[in-house]
């Protein structure tokens, strides 16, 4: 069974720089990221948008990895800002599972 | 078991908050680049190294433990330590084992960086042991809370000495103080402008051509933050050096793996290597620009390559000779 939590995306967009709905999965960033993980960052984006929070706590350690390095981003056709994305996301789960405040 | 993030980012933000920095660093170790050059105490205009250059040798040392600590039973007790580190110190122990030599190479970046500086006619300040670090770490991971308090901090410190242009000598407080500080700070009002920048807009003359190859590799933060690639071609070009660029150039660079080396540092040193492989299709002498990436790929380099920070070909170009030892 999964957990559906419809305020996810909403509580991850703390500015209008959040843009994850953007993302239309072509696979760019996966194709370019140096990690070489497929699942950063449209997966993920999915699943936020989906509000599937437990998996995108399945996903902290690539949530973490991920190097802000923008090569993705630089080359995104829909210009999702993916490190801004990424960011937020570790925001979230540095308040809502680790307690950092 | 891999290294845990939630207590390692809990260090961090609490040594921030309670020290000042990520990781601890001495007045003398933060300072004593600028002994001897008689750079004014503050002023209006000043340079900010933001102490990355001064922490390099520190952060080194803590990711060389995370990387034997890495898949061992010692991680367990990673939330025992953040607890203990808020009465004592741990992250000062952890990195006793600093490397002396890379603390006075980056010192010598540092005092290149403002010769070449002072060579093309700025004048400028600093604020010694009242300069802060900008909490680039902090923010990078998420920590927005801690990172915003800092970030208030240190600006107060800026308008406090009188200060109201900044320049800065390495890509992450550039951007920090560029592009994120105005959007925490909304009565934000400093003039940010790079060294290479200040160079490039300068064009200092030549004393003595630098006549070598070098193999650029670009910082992400520069090329594709700060949009800064130009720059330092024209520099090195100016001063006599043929560079020579790789396939992965300019907004198209390859991370060095720096940003995670401290939570995944198999992966880090895996990128690095994987960049050097890049780099050194090109070349056997590589010049890079920010000192996360200089010290990443030195250590991935080993002996088979050598790699300079920027400052090197650009003050053997354009500083007097008698100036450079």
């Amino acid at each position: 069974m999964t957990k559906v939590s419809s305020q996810l995306a909403a509580r991850l967009k703390r500015s209008e720089e959040f843009n994850a709905e953007a993302c239309y999965h072509c696979g760019t960033c996966t194709a370019l990221c140096p990690l070489g993980y497929n699942i950063v960052p449209r997966k993920l984006f999915r699943e936020v948008m989906l509000g599937l929070e437990d998996k995108v706590k399945e996903n902290i350690p690539a949530i973490y990895s991920c190097l802000l390095c923008r090569m993705c981003e630089e080359y995104c056709p829909s210009e999702v800002h993916i490190a801004v994305n990424m960011r937020y996301l570790r925001t979230y789960i540095n308040e809502e599972e680790y307690r950092l405040l | 078991m891999p290294i845990p993030i939630g207590p390692v980012l809990g260090i961090l933000s609490d040594n921030l908050r309670q020290r000042g920095s990520v990781l601890p660093i001495s007045r003398r170790d933060s300072t004593n680049w600028a002994r001897g050059l008689n750079l004014p105490r503050g002023g209006s205009t000043i340079i900010y190294t933001g102490l990355m250059y001064q922490l390099i040798p520190s952060i080194d040392a803590l990711a060389g433990l995370m990387a034997r600590f890495e898949n061992s039973s010692i991680t367990r007790f990673f939330g025992l330590g953040r607890f203990a580190n808020r009465f004592i110190d741990l992250s000062f122990f952890m990195t006793l084992t600093a490397s002396r030599s890379m603390k006075a190479e980056n010192d010598q970046a540092l005092r290149q960086i403002a010769g070449l500086l002072k060579q093309a006619g700025v004048e400028f300040g600093y604020l010694y042991e009242q300069e802060l670090y900008s909490g680039a770490l902090v923010y990078d991971s998420g920590m927005e809370k801690s990172f915003g308090r800092h970030a208030r901090r240190v600006y107060e410190n800026f308008r406090r000495n009188g200060v109201r242009r900044v320049i800065t000598v390495d890509p992450h407080t550039t951007s920090m103080l560029r592009d994120v500080y105005p959007k925490f700070i909304l009565d934000f009002d400093l003039e940010v402008k790079n060294y290479i920048e200040v160079l490039a807009e300068k064009e200092p003359a030549v004393l003595q051509s630098w006549n070598r190859e070098l193999v650029i590799h670009d910082s992400c933060v520069y090329a594709r933050y700060e949009r800064m690639i130009e720059q330092p071609r024209h520099l090195l070009a100016h001063a006599g050096v043929t560079v020579k660029e790789p396939e992965l150039a300019g907004r198209s660079t390859h991370c060095c793996g720096g940003p995670i080396e401290s939570l995944f540092p198999t992966k880090a040193h895996e990128i690095a290597a994987n960049r050097i492989g890049q780099l050194r299709k090109n070349g056997e002498e590589i010049v890079t620009m920010c000192p996360i990436c200089l010290v990443n790929l030195r250590k991935a380099a080993g002996e088979s390559c050598r790699v300079r920070d920027i400052s090197d070909p650009l003050a053997q170009a354009y500083l007097p000779q008698a100036s450079l030892h």
